[in-house]
């Protein structure tokens, strides 16, 4: 069951051909599925078509056999939650504000979290180790900080599975690191993962499952270890790279050739 | 006890800011009943509410004067004056909450003149009070679909863009608003049509206050319970589609009801600058971002504000100033001081 893409295509209404081509993808509780394409591919596209922001051309999506566009906006809510790349809001709420505010699915529209969800808050703040961001507006903290913060509000809606576009974009070396252990441990809770990402080597490290999306839209996914190879990621990146195994972390990396070195 | 969590949310109090402010508002309210040209002692004052509610009580202190003065002219224009107050701040608030951008007003996005075009076409037609009303909402409609619809085609959502728009659309009214003064009867139609433009409370009356009153309290009081939602809202519209908000029906219902409170403030007293940019940011200043306690905050400040620009309109001068003149001279200097003082978190 879990969260499936079934055979979802997507032309943009200004576009000849199309973005996402027969795309299919299952999230299992759980399970962390890596989305791995080049630049321009429509990864945003398929989260955005998961959630039910863009309407696929053909196709569905469904979490646990119900098509989503049979659910409300709430109703999906309360099961998926969407972890945007980082911007900017244009009022600086304060953390524990912002995070409130993934509580929202629980509420109508004349309805608003009550002190249960802000001690539900509070603790989930604690969990990430971000108390003391709670006052703190959510404007000057750092980026890797408000990218934990995201992460606490999308946990606040309590939902079963978690999709994150870019969760480690604009972030230091440390802050990656961060950013891919907690999203490991959200797995470990039982939440089913999707993210997408730039490095192949997010997907080596925690994707229990990688997809790779080609620049024709189509889709190729399957265990990490197995989709993961030289050729298939100089076909998506459209440059050469090595997969290199190294014994001292024990996982393989992927690397780029040096530039006027030779090979 | 407070816990953490509370404590964190409440860090400036804003809810203990909003019942003084209220209070505040209230005393306002009672001193601006009796001062002016002509004073009434407070103690009279609340000697003929206390008749006019009970039908008894003292009434030794006040003449037959007072009380006209006090129920037939002073409480009108009180009450006129927190409600526009009230709606215009209210709608302010709302508008750059939605929007998600601090720059936009009433004002600014065209409500006010569009409303003001619907409400002087009406006037040309000499259609009655009801129909000014109706007219006004429709014409600030219309504005704000303009102003909003020019960004979409543009496809860009940038600040500025709706900004501009709203220049657009603002500058196009004036055009049109020019138009219906120079078709206007110069005797009569167009004196009363620059004056209203102006804005003023010297014409308020009781009727027409009854009139507006309830769809105004609807309009706010809908807003007010949607408060929460509104702030979800000024996340952008993809980001409160993922946390459960049903976009087009909370956003058509927010920019509805907002447009319902600045027609409204039109109808009743002309067109009112300023009020609607600067209480909202005022209001954040006080009680912080957090649309729960900023909303209801903006909406009594902005009661207050009106109150006290009126009061004081109506106390210089032998002749009564139209009081955009005053919110003008006292909104810009405030404004410029507000973003000084909110320098860093503008970009």
């Amino acid at each position: 069951m879990g969260y499936s893409v079934e055979d979802v295509s997507f032309t943009y209404p200004s576009g000849d051909h199309p973005v996402l081509d027969r795309v299919s993808l299952t999230v299992k509780p759980g399970e962390i599925v890596a989305l791995l394409g080049p630049n321009g591919a429509g990864k945003t596209t398929l989260l955005h078509c998961m959630m039910n922001l863009l309407k696929p051309s053909s196709g569905s999506v469904a979490m646990e056999g119900t098509d989503i566009r049979d659910l409300s906006a709430r109703e999906l809510a309360g099961k998926v939650a969407y972890v945007p790349q980082t911007h900017e809001p244009t009022f600086d709420y304060t953390v524990l504000d912002f995070v409130l505010m993934g509580r929202a699915p629980r509420y109508n529209a004349f309805g608003h979290p009550d002190k249960g969800d802000q001690k539900r808050c509070m603790e989930i703040l604690e969990e990430l180790g971000i108390e003391k961001l709670a006052d703190h507006s959510y404007l000057q903290i750092s980026g890797g900080e408000r990218q934990q913060v995201m992460i606490a509000r999308a946990l606040a809606q309590e939902p079963e599975i978690m999709i994150f576009d870019e969760p480690t974009a604009h972030l230091d070396f440390g802050n990656q690191q961060r950013a891919l252990t907690m999203i490991h441990k959200m797995a470990q809770k039982g939440h089913g993962v999707l993210m997408t990402s730039h490095h192949p080597d997010h997907a080596l490290m925690i994707g229990d499952v990688t997809a790779l999306l080609y620049r024709n839209g189509r889709l190729e996914s399957g265990k990490t270890q197995e989709i993961i190879t030289e050729n298939r990621l100089a076909e998506v990146y459209q440059t050469p790279l090595r997969l290199i195994e190294i014994k001292e972390l024990g996982r393989k990396a992927c690397l780029l050739p040096g530039i006027g070195t030779k090979e | 006890m407070k816990d953490k969590g509370e404590a964190i949310i409440d860090r400036r109090g804003g809810t203990a800011i909003n019942v003084a402010l209220t209070v505040i508002l209230m005393l306002f309210m009672l001193a601006c009943l009796c001062i002016g040209k002509y004073v009434i002692s407070p103690r009279d004052c609340l000697d003929m509410f206390t008749a006019a509610i009970f039908g008894t009580g003292d009434n030794s202190g006040w003449t037959q004067m007072d009380w006209n003065i006090l129920f037939s002219v002073r409480l009108p224009r009180v009450l006129a004056s927190v409600v526009v107050g009230s709606a215009l701040a209210l709608s302010g608030s709302v508008y750059q909450s939605i929007f998600k951008n601090p720059l936009v007003s009433p004002d600014l996005l065209g409500v006010s003149s569009g409303a003001c075009i619907g409400a002087a076409v009406a006037i040309l037609l000499a259609l009655p009070q009801f129909g000014i009303q109706v007219a006004a909402f429709i014409g600030g409609i219309i504005a704000v679909a303009l102003t909003v619809s020019i960004p979409r085609i543009l496809k860009s959502s940038s600040n500025i863009m709706l900004v501009l728009a709203g220049i657009i659309v603002g500058g196009a009214m004036a055009s049109i608003l020019g138009f219906i003064k120079y078709v206007a009867d110069p005797e009569t139609q167009l004196a009363a049509i620059t004056y209203w433009q102006l804005g003023s409370f010297s014409y308020v009356d009781m009727g027409l206050l009854l009139n507006i009153l309830p769809l105004t309290v609807l309009a706010a009081g809908l807003l007010l319970m949607m408060s929460f939602w509104i702030g979800v809202l000024s996340l952008g519209e993809r980001e409160a589609q993922t946390l459960g908000a049903n976009v087009k029906v909370l956003r058509g219902t927010c920019i509805g009801c907002a447009t319902i409170l600045t027609a409204s403030g039109v109808c009743i007293s002309g067109t009112i600058g300023w009020v609607g940019l600067v209480i909202p940011h005022f209001s954040r200043m006080l009680v912080g971002t957090n649309t729960r306690q900023m909303l209801p905050a903006s909406l009594l400040l902005g009661g207050a504000f009106m109150l006290l620009v009126d009061t004081v309109t109506r106390m210089i001068g032998p002749a009564e100033m139209p009081i955009s003149i005053l919110t003008g001279l006292v909104g810009a200097p405030f404004y410029a001081w507000l973003l000084y003082k909110q320098r860093n978190r503008l970009r």
